[in-house]
């Protein structure tokens, strides 16, 4: 039975690895500027993860097919080098397989939060609440205008809470349900939460941030890629969070000026 | 050291009546094996739910018959609505982390056998002791309650993240009085823990018999101790914290709910509180709570594999060391579960370094379990078989910490199926392989019978070959950015997953009905089984030293004396390839260690 359980360790190992070998699920493409940095950090995650996880599976097979079953009369015998070598292995294998992940890994995440947006980037806040997502863009007077939560009302789809009457900053903004950029332009993203705990992940952007209430947070990005994405919230908000979710169009300079003005005209 | 076991029996002789000897018992035995029970019905209950949300989130709108017994509001004509999805989700975990992986591995085992390890006649304390079981048995009814109160359960996940746990029934269904009878229950649950923590601590360092060193205890009791010092700290942060989640709803205050919050057009009536206080106090007890599920199983498995491989492990001290700095790193790391919550993205660095370092001593242990492997003479039973797959479990769990512990990763990672593979590898999956070890090595001790061998094998290959189809997949779920936690994938890139979650579902309906096997094998072996030896495994440690079942004194008014090291295996003895703990027997062991 032994021998049994050491086969079945070892194909459930290999089997475990041909997904991965093959790409058979895999991240989806990358659109920004940042990602590649955190895709070639969870490449070199997989590889020296990927051996650990086979190595370790292997060995424990190997040993379990090797010294099973009460042999009468034989002693039983140490590892050699016994448990100083493996500690001393394990630190130092370990430790040096830390440092790189962790120092290499503080650039992709670096690129993304301790970088400023260039002067030019483009403002877009994104307002997320049960169960919606809602953007919102400065008009031509490029501001926005400020946020009333007593005057939220989605009866009346004033879904950020804006009061264009006596705030003149506020008259020019357009809000939208879905959200578009223009491809190889910074944008500035600025989030807000009107109720509860939400996130703003998109795969394809390699952008994932929680919104917290109280607490408008900034992000800045730049998508390189014309096409159609989806915006998802990955944090649990009630019981419509599995729907709640956006669509993004990165669109070309020229399609997103004529797409803005067909949304401020609809306002 | 002080000798204070006769001191602490003293105090109670045998119990006559019904009532004092199965139900309000001092015997930490009978309190452990009430802990026990409490654990099964936990993981029947948890199970079940697992299986419901499985058939969902395969054939969303499959009618199952019979759930509008569950609930008429959240299953109408037997079909799942979301709300009702994600109160079940939340209760499976629950019931998993707090009633299962906690109460078993831990209270259950750990009260029956740490002060038989050390040789004393009960725990310091034998009344804090049945309150603590009482207390805990207290918490797990009013979170069944939850059920049948109001619009059911909370939604909000085992982890309650505020401001949708603080603010009310207007968030959804389950989050009024499902919320406060859930945070009730955590808080009776935390102040039994911690009655349980206070009789742990004690019993190892103040009631060790004659000759039982620190370094003499066996593994597990090691483990158990330091999970105890981890549970006094950790349970007294989660405790506080459930009261201010109460006092949110039913006090006025606004502990974890910021000003100008509007749901369903209504302004909210709190101010100034902080979304991120809650997840900073759960995280300081919930990754602790991570090393509590799993800590004594990693205790567990190598005792019995020890006695299976009929040497002792590379170094003990190792071994204790180990254990050691998993549990002081882990109130490093808990920020790992926040990278992207918005906190300062600096922190999200500061937390993912000693994430990344955690990983050096769970290496080290899972290369002493392997390299003790070399040279062995391992006996293949059902308890050495689950011990060997928790360490085949912790391996798999434990290289996924490797991409979780880095932010960077967790900006594709965070809140996927990624994560729900991890986490159940380790804590749950492998926790519970602990918990069946345990089981099949210690049921003869416990009930003073043996369990059926050939059930319990057949109950490890199904387990072990269903844990992978079910959790091994997940993993490539999250690598395509599956999000967790939805009921339904109408999300356009996520639908053509659809297919790996109804073979998952398959896998977790054959791996659940697997169970049913070791049920049956448990229940029939308690009371019809072979009767047991005291020793039917040829163990050292004291539990080997007592009859099967213990006396209520556990060594029958024998004051132990302890002799040797815990594992004295490969020996010349008079008893054959091992000297037990209390032999006063001088043999000459290659293993010289401490």
């Amino acid at each position: 039975m032994a021998k049994l359980f050491a086969v079945t360790i070892l194909i459930i190992a290999i089997l475990s690895a041909v997904p991965i070998l093959r790409n058979t699920w895999h991240p989806m493409e990358d659109i920004s500027t940042h990602g590649q940095a955190i895709d070639d950090q969870l490449s070199e995650t997989m590889w020296e993860a990927g051996i650990s996880f086979l190595a370790s599976q292997i060995i424990l097979a190997w040993f379990i097919w090797r010294f099973s079953g009460t042999k009468l009369g034989e002693k039983t015998k140490s590892f050699p080098g016994g448990a100083a070598g493996l500690v001393a292995g394990a630190i130092i294998l370990v430790g040096l397989e830390v440092l790189a992940l962790g120092i290499f890994g503080v650039k992709a995440w670096a690129n993304i939060y301790f970088t400023q947006p260039g002067a030019d980037a483009m403002p877009v806040q994104v307002q997320a609440g049960q169960f919606a997502f809602y953007f919102r863009y400065p008009g031509p007077d490029g501001k926005l205008g400020p946020l009333h939560a007593d005057k939220i009302s989605e009866t009346s789809q004033n879904f950020f809470g804006l009061d264009p009457i006596n705030d003149p900053d506020s008259k020019d903004d357009i809000v939208t349900a879905e959200m578009a950029i223009p491809v190889n332009r910074e944008i500035r993203l600025l989030m807000h939460s009107k109720d509860l705990s939400h996130s703003f992940y998109v795969p394809a952007l390699r952008i994932h941030q929680d919104f917290v209430p109280g607490l408008d947070l900034q992000l800045h990005f730049t998508a390189t890629k014309i096409g159609r994405y989806e915006i998802v919230c990955s944090q649990l908000c009630g019981l419509g969070h599995y729907n709640m979710k956006a669509y993004l169009s990165v669109m070309s300079q020229p399609d997103f000026d004529d797409w803005l003005k067909k949304e401020a005209a609809m306002q | 050291m002080h000798d204070m076991s006769a001191h602490a029996a003293a105090h109670q002789g045998p119990p006559t009546s019904f009532v004092r000897k199965y139900i309000f018992s001092l015997d930490h035995k009978v309190i452990g094996k009430q802990y026990y029970g409490l654990g099964l019905a936990a993981v029947i209950i948890g199970m079940v739910l697992s299986w419901l949300m499985r058939i969902h989130l395969g054939w969303t709108n499959y009618p199952i018959p019979g759930l509008h017994l569950l609930s008429k509001s959240g299953a109408a004509g037997d079909v799942m609505t979301p709300e009702f999805y994600l109160q079940l989700m939340t209760m499976h975990a629950t019931f998993m982390v707090f009633f299962v992986l906690t109460v078993a591995p831990f209270a259950a085992f750990g009260n029956f056998f740490l002060p038989i390890h050390v040789g004393a006649e009960d725990m310091p304390f034998p009344h804090f002791n049945m309150m603590s079981f009482w207390v805990t048995f207290v918490a797990f009814c009013v979170m069944v309650s939850s059920f049948f109160v109001g619009d059911g359960p909370t939604l909000g996940g085992w982890t309650q993240y505020a401001p949708l746990s603080a603010v009310g029934a207007v968030a959804g269904p389950g989050e009024g009085a499902g919320v406060v009878l859930w945070a009730t229950s955590i808080a009776i649950f935390c102040v039994g823990q911690l009655l349980g923590t206070l009789n742990f601590i004690p019993n190892v360092l103040d009631l060790r018999c004659k000759g039982m060193s620190l370094w003499r205890m066996p593994l597990p009791t090691w483990a158990w101790f330091i999970t105890s010092c981890m549970g006094l700290t950790a349970f007294s942060v989660l405790m506080p914290a459930c009261i201010m989640l109460i006092l949110d709803h039913v006090a006025g205050t606004s502990f974890f709910v910021a000003s100008n919050l509007v749901i369903n057009d209504q302004l909210q009536p709190h101010s100034g509180g902080s979304t991120l206080l809650w997840q900073h106090l759960f995280w300081f007890f919930g990754h602790p709570e991570v090393y509590i599920a799993i800590v004594p199983g990693m205790g567990i498995i190598s005792h019995v594999l020890i006695t299976n491989m009929r040497k002792p492990m590379l170094s003990h001290r190792v071994i204790v060391y180990s254990l050691g700095a998993l549990a002081v790193l882990s109130y490093m790391v808990y920020g790992h579960h926040m990278f992207v919550s918005g906190m300062n993205p600096l922190s999200s660095l500061l937390f993912s370094f000693p994430t990344l370092l955690i990983t050096i001593p769970s290496t080290i242990l899972v290369l002493i379990w392997i390299g003790s492997l070399y040279g062995a003479k391992l006996r293949i039973n059902s308890a050495s078989l689950f011990a060997l797959g928790f360490i085949s479990m912790f391996i798999t769990g434990g290289v996924s910490g490797f991409f979780l512990a880095q932010p960077s990763i967790q900006i594709l990672l965070h809140a996927t199926y990624f994560v729900v593979a991890h986490f159940h590898f380790t804590m749950a999956i492998a926790a519970i392989f602990g918990i069946f070890s345990g089981t099949y090595f210690w049921f003869p001790k416990m009930w003073g019978r043996m369990m059926n061998e050939t059930l319990g094998k057949v109950h490890f290959w199904c387990s072990f070959v269903g844990v992978y189809c079910i959790f091994m997949p997940m993993h490539y779920l999250g690598l395509a950015g599956n999000v967790r936690r939805y009921q339904a994938f109408v999300v356009d890139y996520m639908q053509p997953l659809v297919g790996v979650h109804r073979f998952i579902t398959i896998a977790a309906l054959f791996t659940g009905a697997a169970q049913l096997i070791f049920i049956y094998n448990f229940i029939h072996s308690r009371f019809w089984g072979e009767p047991a030896p005291d020793n039917p495994w040829q163990g050292t440690s004291l539990e080997w030293s007592t009859p099967s079942p213990p006396p209520h004194d556990n060594f029958g008014g024998r004051h132990v004396v302890v002799y040797h090291d815990p594992y004295q295996y490969g020996v010349q003895s008079s008893t054959g390839d091992y000297v037990m703990q209390d032999s006063p027997e001088q043999v000459q062991t290659a293993h010289e260690e401490p």
